[in-house]
């Protein structure tokens, strides 16, 4: 994926939510972030330290909270673990499954003063 | 540069190197507990001695000139090879609490595009506009099957064309000579069209109700997944002369897609490219996946997508004239 613009995505939302929740500076993100986000969180880390330079979250800390994948099996009829778009059933082997979580790519909290 | 953590020391060995993590943070706003070092080492296969103890010890010898910044070592988790932050109770990461204060958001960080994208939807729909978002790599002959695609289509139908380069207009200039209005958005650094972008594009049409319009998107076939354009459907163009794992490698891209177009089949005899497998592997990634192959420059197949193209636009049209009629249905129950 894009993480810099992931990153600036972030950086946006939280310029916007500063003036509803009436904050000057960000001090810690908590991002959930999925197995199947298409975020790789090593480069988005680089890059948000990169462009929250001169932002209202100049050196704030970026945490990640992994969600897990989770498919629902076409064949077995349940709600399978899986990490990635293309795994098989665990269960059974069959690709007829339809992700029902693990793409979230979500700000969760942040802490703010 | 350390590509763990974005400071700008250190030594980074990509591919299961030494990930040496001993900078000193000499430079200045930068705070950052590195816990996720044990993540790190864990995908690295190498003797390090170290337990989950966080015993590192935060030596970052230059001056704090604001102190409200806390490195808080008490909400880790580390579940195997996930490590967990802020699983602490109540998130009490919030040390000597100060003005600072939690606030809950739960947004979508691509939340402003997929406004923006709704709202093209809607546009779209009230004008009964049938707009595909064609993704690929560079050079699968996207440019060729739009200029042979239109030049089939454009005395039935208004077509248009937005198209997306991070630099030049030379394929909206191609498009220009089928006779048919294109605008070229070139997103300079960016790698993908995002959905404002299209949005202003469309400003730029006159009357296009009833017709198409085809997106060009930057030839990639990563981030413009990710990027809901307010289109009907997704294309992804495979070129036969790329790999038939392309599916599997860049599954977002044949997930997001509604039909695979295997393009250039007239050089088949030529190639050892496996179509089934092809076929099988984008069906790994997406079961509902329609598949198509065709030749844009020898016109094999391009009768199966026309017919697509009319089939998918007048449903989506039906679909509208269901919902507009259901409402007259409801206003008229009121009578």
């Amino acid at each position: 994926m894009h993480e810099m613009s992931i990153a600036e995505g972030i950086i946006q939302v939280l310029e916007e939510q500063a003036k509803e929740q009436n904050y000057q500076r960000v001090k810690t993100v908590w991002l959930e972030i999925g197995p199947l986000a298409m975020i790789e969180t090593d480069a988005l880390m680089f890059c948000f330290d990169a462009v929250t330079r001169g932002s209202l979250a100049e050196g704030a800390k970026l945490n990640i909270i992994n969600i897990e994948g989770e498919a629902f099996c076409m064949q077995c009829l349940k709600t399978v673990p899986v990490q990635k778009r293309y795994d098989a059933c665990p269960e059974c082997g069959s690709y007829q499954l339809q992700v029902t979580q693990g793409d979230e790519m979500r700000i969760k909290e942040l802490e703010v003063e | 540069m350390c590509t763990v953590c974005g400071c700008a020391e250190g030594e980074v060995q990509i591919e299961g190197g030494h990930h040496h993590h001993e900078h000193d943070h000499s430079h200045d706003h930068h705070h950052h507990d590195h816990h996720d070092h044990h993540d790190h080492h864990d995908h690295h296969d190498h003797s390090h001695a170290h337990g989950h103890s966080h015993s590192h010890d935060h030596s970052h010898d230059h001056s704090h000139d604001h102190e409200h910044h806390h490195h808080d070592e008490g909400t880790v988790v580390a579940e195997g090879d996930n490590i967990h932050f802020g699983k602490g109770p109540a998130h009490a990461h919030v040390a000597g609490m100060s003005q600072s204060r939690m606030v809950q958001i739960e947004q979508d960080i691509l939340g402003k595009n997929d406004r923006y994208a709704a709202i093209n939807r809607a546009r779209f729909e009230q004008q009964s506009l049938f707009v595909l978002n064609l993704v690929s790599s560079p050079g699968s002959g996207k440019t060729t099957l739009l200029t042979e695609t239109i030049n089939r289509i454009k005395e039935a139908r208004k077509v248009a064309v937005i198209e997306g380069d991070q630099q030049t207009a030379n394929d909206a200039d191609r498009i220009r000579e089928t006779g048919v209005p294109a605008i070229q958005v070139n997103t300079g650094k960016g790698c993908h069209l995002d959905a404002h972008m299209v949005g202003h594009a469309m400003e730029k049409f006159e009357d296009m109700k009833g017709g198409l319009l085809f997106i060009e998107n930057v030839g990639n076939l990563v981030c413009p997944a990710a990027f809901d354009l307010g289109e009907a459907h997704k294309v992804a163009i495979l070129s036969v002369t790329e790999g038939e794992d392309k599916p599997l490698k860049y599954p977002d891209m044949f997930h997001a897609a509604d039909l695979m177009i295997l393009n250039k089949t007239d050089l088949l005899p030529y190639l050892d490219f496996d179509v089934e497998r092809c076929i099988e592997y984008a069906r790994q990634v997406n079961p509902n996946i329609q598949v198509m192959q065709l030749s844009a420059r020898s016109g094999e197949g391009m009768d199966e997508w026309i017919e697509w193209l009319e089939s998918h636009r007048k449903n989506m049209i039906q679909s509208r004239i269901d919902a507009l009629q259901s409402e007259i249905d409801q206003f008229q129950a009121l009578l």
